[in-house]
């Protein structure tokens, strides 16, 4: 629905939205202009969480850096710690044995299902269904557990180094995750036919919160969010990186660009993060998983270099810039949450305040992600 | 028209359909047992790598194994842990006078414990570390570990 | 007589306590039923701690609103701010008066009982739009928008259910409405298909529409905790929030047992056996099990599907089965 020019120089009202409020899932202010429930215009006002993460990585070793990675996003941390050691070790030309980028994948196909998992029921709490969230949990604590069992800790791994991974997987850990995968397969008609289908779900979902693929396109917004409008771009496909090649799986497109596409996307995503996995465990190679003659302080030679994984949210990067000391001279994280978010002033313009919320919740933010 | 009317009746029928399925979901998993631990009346089993916070090991005599290389407080990425000790007479090592270890800031990322040569350090078991005051969580690592030697039967 | 003027007034005072306890039990029991079935369906325990199975949780809670400071937000208006939660509360306790609970139990019949239960239920949309707009607040203006328009939608529907059933029955009192609903369920209203073949139909329209009047999910689009914060209710603190809480409740037993004795029976047995409160207090319960259920399960709807569904399914609907009863009525 669109205002006409007549309302919008009627009455509007400023709406504070946040920093605390229970849809921005963590402290993001929208500042909104109303007009009724309409929305004339969302500012959003970011930082409220900025921890110099970036500024963190230029004055400490390369290596002392770690555990900071994974507390940018850390719903699916494992995927941004692999940006980070795949980015130091292409700039200091470590090479990674086979072992170890199966376990990365694997591990980190799984940190993207729970994310996906946490993502729709956390979507469901903001469209006011509760009950999804703890089906979505019961299943998400199974991946926890098994993460916990080979990296000790649940939500903000530290568990690949430069040049592999700290511990081994075993074989309780592979059994766990086949049996998890049938688990989680067999779930998933349940969550269709319970949320997928449902009408009130649908209704709140299908043709709300467009956003076209031009627009995403001047905004940068990358992965699920890109591709629920409609465009095919998925950083393990098209620029391959890791073990990824090696594995059969294909990147769900939905071309509706509505709330329901996002949340197809993701869903579609799930089930395709669990074939990667299942076929990783197929074919993982005996070997070491660390590499040998890492030194303990990190001195890459002069020059820079960019990497960028697909995270949970869309493409994360890293730039790493060395002068050849041991800390960066320049890191620069590239966000996904950051340029997915960027689209949402101008595509919530003239919607509904509990459209909006719908569309915000769909983006899949992590506040501290975009704040850093 | 028709076919307009014909979609109206449809979306309502399958609509409700929808609703109920969902009813009867929510009804169904009401009779499983439910997935919540009553903490604290039972707890979890524990994995073999679960980190906590650092812990010193001791060698057979007793003593803390750690030789003060500093290692550890090199690796740390928070700064968080402080060594200082030194070097008895007729002792082949170094022993550790102060290993202090500042809970608050450490990000348990379990570099130190990788950084040690002399395998002194592992990670704790214990998560029960609720307190009102910060200074609780300065701990004294020596401490510690005199304590849990006296405890052992 | 003097005398009995007397006694009717002793009866009618001893008949209100009687009310007012029960609809604080209610609405005690249901804050834990409201915990506990989510729960269930959940795979949770829901509270356990205080009492046997988490039993005195209420009680705990209550001694927690009432130990909280009630708060007047600055810009407030104060007076209509305070009246609000009262306002809101006392229709409802007026409403239960007028249910027929069994065959000797009831506070007072009055031959238009129907008519004055949803003339009460009137002033309770009002009070709540008062709390909302006096809390100086936007969140809470936007709910008291809401819920007017809410409430408009949706009275038009249930009327129409309820008139479609007046013609049927040819009377207002509700005391007559369950009587003629004796012997067994073939006989309730639900399942009158003589009169229209749509009867069970128009129950459903009436449950949906009940849940809108007592805003619950999924149209609880005056609270809407993930869009409003509280909605109304944002500013309230103590007890002000919980005579809010203990109407929202209040006003669910008041819908349940409404639809219980209008499309259910009352107080008669299913099967034709020794009709009783039990018979009716079953009903009551099952009703409000069910309006629990469909909070936890579904999402909340949006302020238009809301407005959707009620002008192009339910009224349409209610129309069709006014007309299809009319017919049948004049017919036979
Ligand atoms: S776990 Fe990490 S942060 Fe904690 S003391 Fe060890 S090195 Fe420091
Ligand atoms: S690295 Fe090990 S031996 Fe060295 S100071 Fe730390 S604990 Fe002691």
């Amino acid at each position: 629905m669109s205002i006409d020019d007549q309302s919008i120089h009627a009455e509007t009202f400023i709406l504070n939205l946040g920093p605390q409020h229970p849809a921005t899932h963590g402290v993001l202010r929208i500042k909104l202009t109303m007009d009724g429930e309409y929305i004339v215009d969302a500012e959003p006002v970011i930082g409220y969480g900025h921890r110099m993460h970036e500024k963190m990585g230029e004055n400490r070793s390369y290596a002392k850096f770690l555990p900071n990675a994974s507390r940018m996003d850390y719903v699916g941390a494992l995927l941004n710690t692999h940006c980070h050691v795949a980015a130091v070790e292409r700039l200091a030309g470590i090479t990674v044995p086979e072992r170890a980028e199966f376990i990365r994948v694997i591990t980190a196909e799984l940190n993207r299902v729970s994310s996906h998992l946490l993502w729709m029921g956390a979507f469901l709490v903001d469209l006011g269904a509760f009950t999804p969230l703890l089906y979505t949990f019961d299943d998400r604590e199974d991946i926890l557990d098994l993460l916990e069992s080979i990296t000790g800790s649940r939500l903000t791994y530290c568990y690949y180094r430069f040049g592999g991974v700290c511990n081994d997987i075993d074989d309780d850990f592979i059994a766990g995750t086949r049996s998890f995968i049938e688990r989680m397969r067999s779930r998933m008609p349940m969550y269709h036919s319970l949320v997928t289908e449902n009408i009130i779900f649908r209704k709140r979902c299908e043709g709300i919160g467009g956003v076209p693929a031009e627009t995403c396109r001047r905004y940068g917004a990358t992965g699920p969010v890109l591709r629920g409008s409609g465009v095919c771009y998925d950083v393990r496909r098209n620029e391959p990186y890791s073990v990824y090649p090696l594995f059969d799986f294909s990147v769900p497109v939905y071309p509706e660009g509505d709330c329901m596409a996002r949340y197809r996307v993701r869903m579609d995503e799930i089930v395709e993060s669990l074939r990667i996995v299942e076929q990783a465990l197929e074919r993982i190679p005996a070997g070491p998983v660390m590499a040998e003659k890492v030194p303990l302080i990190l001195k890459p030679a002069r020059g820079e270099c960019y990497f960028n994984v697909e995270a949970a949210r869309g493409s994360f990067g890293m730039r790493i810039v060395s002068d050849g000391l041991d800390a960066p001279y320049r890191l620069k994280v590239r966000s996904p949450c950051f340029s997915n978010f960027s689209l949402f002033r101008e595509c919530v313009r003239g919607t509904l305040l509990a459209d909006a919320l719908a569309f915000l919740g769909s983006l899949d933010l992590v506040i501290p992600e975009i704040d850093r | 028209m028709k076919s307009d009317l014909r979609s109206y009746l449809k979306e309502i029928i399958g609509g409700s359909i929808s609703l109920l399925t969902g009813m009867w979901i929510t009804l169904r998993q009401s009779f499983r047992k439910p997935v919540t631990v009553s903490y604290p009346y039972r707890t979890l089993k524990l994995p073999e790598r679960f980190r906590g916070h650092i812990e010193l090991k001791a060698d057979e005599q007793g003593w803390a194994k750690c030789v003060v290389c500093m290692a550890c407080q090199k690796a740390c990425p928070s700064f968080c842990i402080k060594v200082n000790g030194y070097k008895p007479a007729g002792m082949p090592r170094k022993v550790a006078t102060i290993y202090i270890l500042d809970f608050t800031t450490c990000s348990l990322c379990g570099l130190c414990v990788e950084s040690c040569r002399f395998d002194a350090l592992m990670f704790s078991r214990e998560y029960n570390l609720a307190s009102f005051r910060k200074e609780d969580y300065v701990m004294d690592m020596l401490e510690r570990l005199r304590r849990r030697r006296i405890c052992r039967p | 007589m003097p005398h009995d003027w007397l006694w009717e007034t002793v009866r009618l005072l001893l008949y209100l306590v009687g009310l007012i306890g029960f609809a604080a039990f209610n609405a005690a029991y249901l804050s834990l039923l409201e915990r506990k079935e989510p729960a269930w369906f959940q795979l949770r325990r829901g509270p356990t701690e205080a009492g046997p199975l988490g039993l005195l949780q209420p009680v705990a809670d209550g001694i927690k609103l009432l130990g909280k400071q009630l708060l007047v937000q600055g810009g407030a208006d104060v007076l209509l701010f305070k009246i609000a939660p009262v306002a809101v509360v006392i229709p409802s306790i007026m409403c239960l008066v007028l249910i027929p609970f069994s065959e000797t139990m009831g506070a007072r019949d009055i031959s238009l009982g129907l008519l004055a239960v949803y003339s009460f239920a009137a002033i309770n949309v009002l009070a709540t739009m008062l709390g909302g707009w006096a809390s100086h607040n936007k969140y809470s203006s936007i709910a008291a928008a809401r819920v007017v328009a809410q409430n408009i939608a949706y009275e038009i529907p249930l009327l129409l259910v309820i008139i479609a059933l007046v013609m049927v029955t040819h009377t207002f009192d509700l005391r007559e409405i369950v009587a003629q609903q004796a012997g067994g369920f073939w006989n309730w209203n639900v399942l009158r298909f003589g009169a229209s073949p749509l009867m069970p139909l128009a129950f459903l329209i009436y449950f949906i529409c009940m849940l809108a009047e007592a805003n619950r999910a999924p149209f609880d689009m005056v609270e809407a905790e993930s869009e409003l914060i509280a909605g109304a209710f944002t500013e309230y603190s103590g007890m002000g929030f919980g005579l809010f809480f203990i109407a929202e409740y209040v006003n669910v037993v008041v819908g349940s047992s409404i639809g219980a004795v209008l499309f259910l029976g009352g107080w008669h047995c299913p099967f034709g056996l020794l009709p009783g409160l039990h018979w009716f207090l079953i009903k009551l319960y099952l009703l409000c099990f069910a309006v629990i259920w469909v909070r936890w399960t579904f999402p909340r709807t949006q302020i238009y599907g809301l407005l959707n569904l009620s002008w192009k399914v339910l009224i349409p609907l209610a129309l069709a089965h006014l007309i299809v009863t009319a017919v049948t009525v004049k017919l036979v």
